[in-house]
């Protein structure tokens, strides 16, 4: 049994009257407790598709079920409610400045109407999860990037939902600190088994990091499945194109290495 | 003490006379009650509008295009107006609520008249300012569009609403002195009757030092909130 599931999604968006598709019928089979890469190239349609889970984008056609609840059938209150058991992380972390780390993360419960007690444990237990608990009273404008996204994953996850979405949540950062960042991501995975939908363009993450795949090009999925065969046998040419540029990359760093 | 008669070092001098600063005191207090109140007004209803301008705008949290066109227009209109036109035009206004045409309470109207409008397009502006990623994040997190405008974009833009606050507070001052020549009182009667219908440049100067006095508190004041604000969040 899946636990995302989507089926047939459709969205254009139109601007001056042209209409640019997209999403041109995407079907996704999300399990229960996986981390699941979707990689694509900028423009390939990731982020509307992760909007869509949510709906801050609403499609055109098409379904999503999350678990039980049909996301696209959802009344405006029900919907506010339904997003809090999907976290979302974004690459520029979107943190709010005018808030201190504990009251970023404090904040998914605040508007919830939560007790402060009740608050306060659960900040606590989360920033402990991410790494955070001496940063609690510094402002986002100091922290580095790396612990910016520990408070974002942090925000996201306060609310214990079910989905996290992380778009591009490692693409802002350098090498040593994405790793560190996946590396949380697995560890969140394996304590609470929450389905983490990880939205890249880095091969790398991806590899490190999901176990199902699929590769996104022009709306479309192009192939799905599991990461191993997809690397070892990639069938579209984005993915082969994505296998290439990876081995590529680790050419480069070789011959770099000794011609210096 | 006049410059036709004196030198101009003696007309400073003699601006600083104790006496002419005693007959000052009250014109003073006119000057900065007009301007607290006005303050007072032009914060609370320019707040207003621009939220609503933010709003209801084609990319806002509501859009309502009647609400923003409407809005938009008004606050063109009333700011198309020069103040001294906006304070002549008021006179009637004024007295439909006050019953008298001068004094100073009553140019209090034309003051917010001229002066709301302009705070609501920097209200305007600074809201706009916030990164539509922080308003995606709030979202996402499932909130309501009053908690993202109280809890996310005002606390976020507020370093620059007290900045534009500050630009406005000064507007105000400047148009106190003008409405000054309109029966306001305050430092602009002084200066008008004194200074320039009968000469008296020492008492003109005075008026002008505590202008510029008065600008100067307003900025700096201004200016230190907004720094400790973003001091205290790490951004400068």
């Amino acid at each position: 049994m899946s636990y995302i599931e989507i089926r047939d999604l459709h969205k254009t968006f139109f601007h001056h009257g042209e209409g640019l598709e997209v999403l041109n019928g995407i079907d996704l089979d999300v399990e229960k407790g996986t981390i699941y890469g979707i990689i694509g190239f900028s423009g390939a349609g990731k982020s509307t598709l992760a909007r869509c889970i949510n709906r801050l984008e609403t499609p055109d056609s098409g379904s999503i079920k999350v678990g039980d609840v049909d996301i696209l059938k959802l009344s405006k209150k029900e919907l506010l409610e339904q997003r809090k058991k999907v976290g979302m992380v974004f690459q520029n972390f979107n943190l709010f400045d005018s808030r201190t780390v504990y009251r970023n993360i404090a904040y998914p419960l605040e508007i919830s109407g939560v007790s402060k007690e009740k608050i306060r444990e659960r900040v606590l237990e989360t920033a402990e999860l991410v790494g955070l608990s001496d940063k609690l009273d510094s402002y986002p404008g100091g922290l580095s990037g790396g612990q910016k996204q520990r408070v974002g994953i942090a925000r996201a996850l306060v609310n214990k939902p079910e989905v996290l979405i992380s778009d591009e949540a490692t693409s802002a950062l350098d090498p040593q600190t994405t790793l560190q960042i996946l590396d949380l991501l697995k560890e969140i995975n394996k304590k609470s088994g929450i389905t983490i939908l990880m939205i890249t363009h880095e091969l790398n993450a991806v590899r490190y990091s999901c176990s199902q795949m699929a590769v996104l090009e022009n709306g479309r999925f192009l192939e799905k499945g599991s990461v191993e065969s997809i690397f070892n046998n990639p069938k579209s040419h984005t993915g082969e194109l994505f296998t290439k540029v990876l081995e590529e990359f680790q050419n480069i760093s070789f011959s770099g290495g000794e011609g210096i | 003490m006049s410059l036709m008669d004196a030198s101009l070092w003696e007309v400073i001098r003699a601006s600083f006379n104790p006496d002419i600063w005693k007959e000052l005191l009250v014109p003073i207090g006119e000057t900065i009650y007009m301007t607290l109140i006005s303050s007072v007004i032009v914060l609370v209803f320019g707040v207003l509008l621009g939220i609503c301008l933010t709003l209801t705008s084609p990319d806002g949290l509501l859009p309502l295009r009647i609400s923003y066109t409407t809005v938009g227009w008004l606050i063109n209109v009333l700011r198309s107006l020069p103040q001294m036109v906006m304070i002549i035009l008021m006179i009637p206004v004024a007295r439909l609520f006050f019953g008298k045409s001068y004094g100073t309470n009553a140019c209090i109207i034309a003051i917010a008249a001229s002066c709301i409008p302009m705070y609501a397009r920097i209200v305007e502006s600074a809201l706009l300012e916030i990164e539509k990623g922080k308003i995606e994040a709030a979202k996402s997190i499932g909130s309501t569009n009053r908690q993202i405008l109280f809890k996310v974009v005002i606390p976020e833009t507020l370093p620059s609403l007290i900045r534009g606050f500050t630009v406005a507070v000064i507007a105000i001052i400047s148009m106190t002195a003008l409405a000054g020549m309109f029966g306001a009182g305050g430092i602009g009667d002084i200066a008008v009757r004194f200074g320039y219908q009968r000469f008296q440049h020492d008492r003109l100067f005075a008026c002008v030092y505590i202008l510029i006095i008065l600008v100067q508190i307003t900025q700096g004041v201004g200016n230190v909130i907004s720094n400790r604000i973003l001091k205290t969040r790490n951004l400068i």
